[in-house]
């Protein structure tokens, strides 16, 4: 489904991912660990389109296509969702319009024809009734005024409502409590299907407790040092990321 | 998205609606002198009062000078040069709607407003200045029922002379300002409306400008008078057609809301910005005032302002009657080089009087966006209160967003609040909406509706949507 391969990018010079490789299948989750600055943000932000970072090098496959050539819209469209690690606010637009205008965005590019009103409230009726979302939440304008728990969730309900096939979760259990974690995981975890797939990105191993993932890499500098089964995520929990710094250190 | 981008696509925007109509007209030569006058108010068989006071604003205007404190910059129009009147050619009276000029029902069903369908569906009254003679007035019948006038003001002179003596100039004074003075002498036509004591009336009253002959000014006049607890709920929209010459448009509008009444003005203003390089485009220099002359009478001025290459504009409200209330609510859109100086009056002369002020200015492309408002209250005006919000969002960065708010506080009981923001529609925002299928053009237009979404509430529903429609249209090509 996804391929990554040798893909270098740089922000303002500065050199972040180099060498990076990955492939993920239908199905699969793959958790991304790593400490701060390793360049976790940066890989969710070059698979969904963000202008500012720039490719320098290697190459991204979505189903056969060259994603890096597709403008973010388009990648939706094709099946890639990021829930966002800061969810922005538009005032005065409402969930339920910007849902709306975002599913019919993704259906006409799919070349469907748009839901109907009355197809779409049913269709969001459905997906809150699973995810146990609030009804509330989709009247109010896109993200303002909500709590972080309430952005992530929202992340997520949208995340039902477009069904990628491709998810890549940005930080996601960043700013949460540990009941808004369980329910945003547990969410996730009904999407879960043999078809779609997840990239899970986090520094902490708390969240995989939830969402148990099917390979665990370890970013650092750029590039994945190290992957693994979920057991490498405890593994990291418990020796720290020094473990991996130290490993890394040639002994001189 | 760069801001490269934005800029070059800016002047890739094409006036959706620039198309001519071909109908003949009957007009009088170039230029102003007492003759044109004359010539206009005999061409209307006007009674004497009615030449009288345009020789008076005629008179009034030699004297004076073309302002220049507004945040505009333009070619000194030549006054000389534009032809004060053009009717289109005379037609025996129109028994029904078939009788009108095809040319002018293809123009209207271009625009997307169908007459009949307006009519049959919407249930508006709709009096039509195509150039400056009303062609046809609908729905008169059943407005007459209830005792309410709405017709071309050319025939409330003949109709209800005592009434249009009695408040012609009563809100706008001949010589409140340059433009005023020039619309007194030589308005052509407008709406007239009337509604009488205790009548609320039962449908949107509708009318729709255009503006058609090259080099016409358009100097357009509207007075509506609201009885006692009578109310009322105006629409204005318009469209023009694609020109090479700025067309000066200098209209007049006067309200007046006596004991218990209310008056509800929405406009939605989408004339000619301009082309590409800033060239042609309206100039629209207009003069809108109501006053609450009775006790607990309210005026609203609701506008959606997206067209002219300048526009001048300060629909205000006096608030002479105690409890009496006023309100402004705007949304003004310039794009490419377009330049508006728009804002509101709100003078607070009866005790306990309110005012709201909700403006919401958005620039992109190299346009220039100013608000400009005073808040006004004397001396013997006790418990006044006013709200005033100004907001302006800025897309790309070669355009200009500016704020002139005035207050003038004369007692010392009133309460003024004040708040304003300026912001730019974000690249995360937009982004955002990318990531989630959502083109950037069209993002755009979710966000600015969003933005204004407080004014474009404040409409009625039929002319909302087509305002909706209006700001994405005038924004399209403002960002890449």
């Amino acid at each position: 489904m996804l391929k990554i391969h040798n893909l270098s990018v740089e922000i303002e010079g500065k050199q972040i991912l180099e060498g990076f490789n990955l492939e993920v299948k239908p199905g699969e989750v793959h958790a991304i660990m790593g400490p701060n600055g390793s360049g976790k943000s940066t890989l969710a932000s070059v698979l969904a389109g963000r202008e500012e970072y720039e490719v320098t090098g290697g190459e991204v496959t979505f189903n056969g296509k060259d994603l890096l050539d597709l403008a973010p819209e388009e990648r939706a469209g094709e099946g890639v969702f990021l829930a966002f690690q800061y969810p922005v606010e538009i005032p005065g637009v409402s969930m339920v319009n910007f849902l709306r205008t975002s599913v019919n965005a993704v259906r006409e590019y799919r070349g469907l024809e748009p839901l109907s009103g009355g197809a779409f409230l049913k269709l969001m009726k459905k997906k809150k009734e699973i995810l146990d979302i609030d009804s509330k939440l989709t009247k109010r304008a896109v993200n303002e005024g909500f709590s972080g728990g309430e952005k992530k969730k929202n992340e997520i309900f949208q995340m039902a409502m477009l069904e990628p096939s491709l998810s890549i979760m940005d930080e996601t259990d960043s700013g949460l409590d540990i009941d808004a974690l369980r329910i945003v995981s547990e969410a996730v975890n009904k999407l879960r299907n043999e078809n779609n797939s997840f990239i899970v990105i986090t520094h902490y191993q708390r969240l995989l407790d939830y969402i148990v993932p099917d390979f665990v890499h370890v970013l650092y500098n750029g590039k994945i040092v190290k992957s693994g089964t979920k057991e490498l995520a405890l593994e990291l929990e418990e020796k720290g990321y020094d473990w991996i710094r130290n490993e890394l250190t040639p002994v001189s | 998205m760069t801001n490269d981008t934005i800029i070059n696509e800016v002047t890739q925007r094409k006036y959706k609606y620039g198309f001519v109509t071909d109908i003949e007209a009957d007009q009088a030569p170039k230029g102003l002198n007492e003759d044109i006058i004359r010539f206009i108010s005999a061409k209307k068989n006007e009674p004497e009062f009615m030449l009288e006071f345009r020789l008076k604003a005629y008179r009034q205007w030699l004297k004076m000078t073309e302002p220049t404190w507004a945040h505009v910059k333009y070619k000194p129009v030549d006054y000389q040069d534009i032809i004060y009147y053009s009717a289109p050619k005379q037609k025996p009276k129109l028994k029904s709607m078939d009788e009108v000029d095809p040319e002018i029902r293809r123009t209207f069903e271009k625009l997307g407003i169908p007459l009949e369908e307006q009519k049959i569906l919407a249930g508006v009254a709709v009096d039509i200045v195509m150039d400056s003679v009303s062609i046809k007035t609908t729905y008169k019948e059943k407005l007459k029922e209830k005792g309410i006038i709405f017709c071309p003001i050319s025939e409330a002179i003949h109709t209800h002379p005592e009434l249009v003596k009695k408040y012609l100039g009563s809100v706008v004074p001949i010589a409140d300002n340059y433009f005023t003075a020039l619309n007194s002498a030589v308005f052509s036509d407008g709406s007239f409306v009337y509604i009488p004591k205790g009548v609320r009336c039962p449908m949107e009253l509708s009318t729709y400008f255009r503006i058609n002959e090259a080099n016409t000014g358009q100097f357009e006049r509207t007075l509506i008078i609201a009885e006692d607890s009578s109310y009322v709920s105006y629409l204005e929209g318009c469209t023009a057609p694609m020109r090479d010459e700025n067309q000066l448009h200098a209209a007049v509008v006067e309200l007046i809301a006596l004991d218990n009444a209310e008056i509800k003005y929405s406009t939605v203003q989408n004339w000619y910005p301009g082309d590409e390089n800033g060239e042609g485009g309206i100039f629209n220099f207009v003069t809108k005032r109501g006053i609450c002359k009775g006790v607990n009478s309210k005026i609203s001025w609701t506008q959606v302002e997206t067209g002219s290459a300048i526009t001048w504009k300060y629909p205000s409200v006096i608030l002479k009657g105690d409890n009496s209330i006023g309100e402004f609510y705007s949304v003004a859109v310039t794009n490419g080089y377009q330049q508006a100086d728009t804002g509101t009056k709100m003078l607070h002369l009866g005790n306990n009087t309110k005012s709201t002020i909700i403006s919401k200015g958005i620039s992109a492309g190299k346009s220039n966006n100013s608000y400009r408002g005073l808040v006004k209250v004397a001396k013997n005006a006790a418990n006044a209160r006013n709200f005033s919000q100004c907001d302006s969002l800025l897309i790309g960065d070669r355009c200009g967003a500016h704020t002139f708010p005035y207050i003038e506080a004369g007692n010392s009981t009133a309460m003024i609040e004040h708040e304003a923001t300026t912001s730019k529609i974000g690249e995360d925002q937009i982004f955002y909406c990318n990531q989630r299928g959502i083109d950037t053009e069209k993002a755009v237009s979710l966000i600015v509706n969003g933005y204004c979404k407080e004014v474009l509430n404040k409409l009625p529903m039929e002319f909302a949507v087509e305002a909706r429609k209006l700001l994405s249209i005038s924004l399209e090509g403002s960002v890449g």
